[in-house]
């Protein structure tokens, strides 16, 4: 591999960082089909799913958003979250890190089938945008009798 | 076959539990220097003021985090992209930064840590004299 100038300034975890995206190159990611709307590891922002009987969560990491900004909507099982975080930018400044995501971003996730689009919930608190969507109640295990 | 799924579930269930215990999420920081000092920006989306520590060991700044997300009991994880609850972090600062007069604050997750530089170290212009 090539070597780059500031790799003592950079230290060791940056370094280990750069060989692990040239081996992703390498190795074009895992060999296991994803998603189709599958994105890229470290995308902004960061999102868990989990789900229960009665309803989905979702938990976006996004700190530092202004809640109104965000567009978060739903089209049956399809839940997409858009938003822009503007950083501000100190003017005559030196930066000498620059890692937080600054600008737009949107995000779409299929969730299950059987979630209402109608009976969703979302909250933003410490920079974490939680959306609750319940699921529908026919889709809910039942007994059937046999006649 | 469904036996066979769910034990080898369990057993992944409790690889990353231990794995949890030990991998901290490295926050993404923006850093800036002025005239008056180091700003050091953090992303720690989950913590809240009483959950968030900031040290100073001589030379060592670290910050460390532990996100607090309520979850419902019982809760099966589809998907995840963070895989850990606690935010781990730490630089190493300078002679010249004032390590005593750090100023943090915490909004919407993001942690903003001022350091300012001595007072004998912040620039000065000089004066060339003609004569």
């Amino acid at each position: 591999m090539f070597g780059t100038l500031n790799t003592s300034r950079a230290g060791l975890f940056d370094e280990i960082r750069r060989m692990e995206r040239e081996m992703n190159q390498l190795f074009g990611g895992s060999p296991w089909p994803n998603s189709i709307r599958a994105v890229a590891g470290g995308t902004y922002p960061p999102i868990n799913i989990g789900s229960t009987p009665e309803q989905v969560d979702v938990y976006l990491f996004a700190a530092g958003l202004n809640p109104e900004t965000l567009d978060i909507s739903i089209q049956q099982n399809l839940l997409t979250v858009a938003g822009d975080r503007k950083l501000q930018v100190e003017a005559g400044a030196d930066y000498y890190r620059k890692e937080r995501h600054d600008g737009g971003f949107r995000r779409v996730v299929t969730l299950p089938e059987d979630v209402d689009p109608d009976q969703v919930e979302a909250s933003y608190r410490d920079g974490v945008l939680h959306v609750m969507i319940k699921r529908r109640e026919s889709t809910r295990p039942r007994q059937i009798t046999v006649k | 076959m469904t036996e066979t799924k769910d034990v080898s579930r369990q057993q992944a269930g409790v690889a990353q539990d231990v794995k949890q215990q030990e991998q901290a999420i490295l926050p993404a920081v923006d850093i800036f220097e002025n005239e008056s000092g180091i700003t050091v920006q953090a992303d720690m989306p989950g913590v809240s003021r009483d959950r968030l520590e900031v040290h100073i060991d001589s030379d060592t700044l670290a910050i460390e985090g532990l996100a607090d997300i309520p979850m419902p009991e019982a809760m099966d994880a589809i998907y995840a992209d963070i895989r850990s609850k606690r935010y781990q972090r730490s630089f190493s600062l300078s002679r010249e930064l004032d390590a005593e007069r750090i100023e943090a604050s915490l909004k919407d997750g993001v942690l903003t840590l001022h350091i300012p530089r001595r007072e004998e170290h912040k620039p000065r212009r000089i004066e060339v004299q003609t004569g």
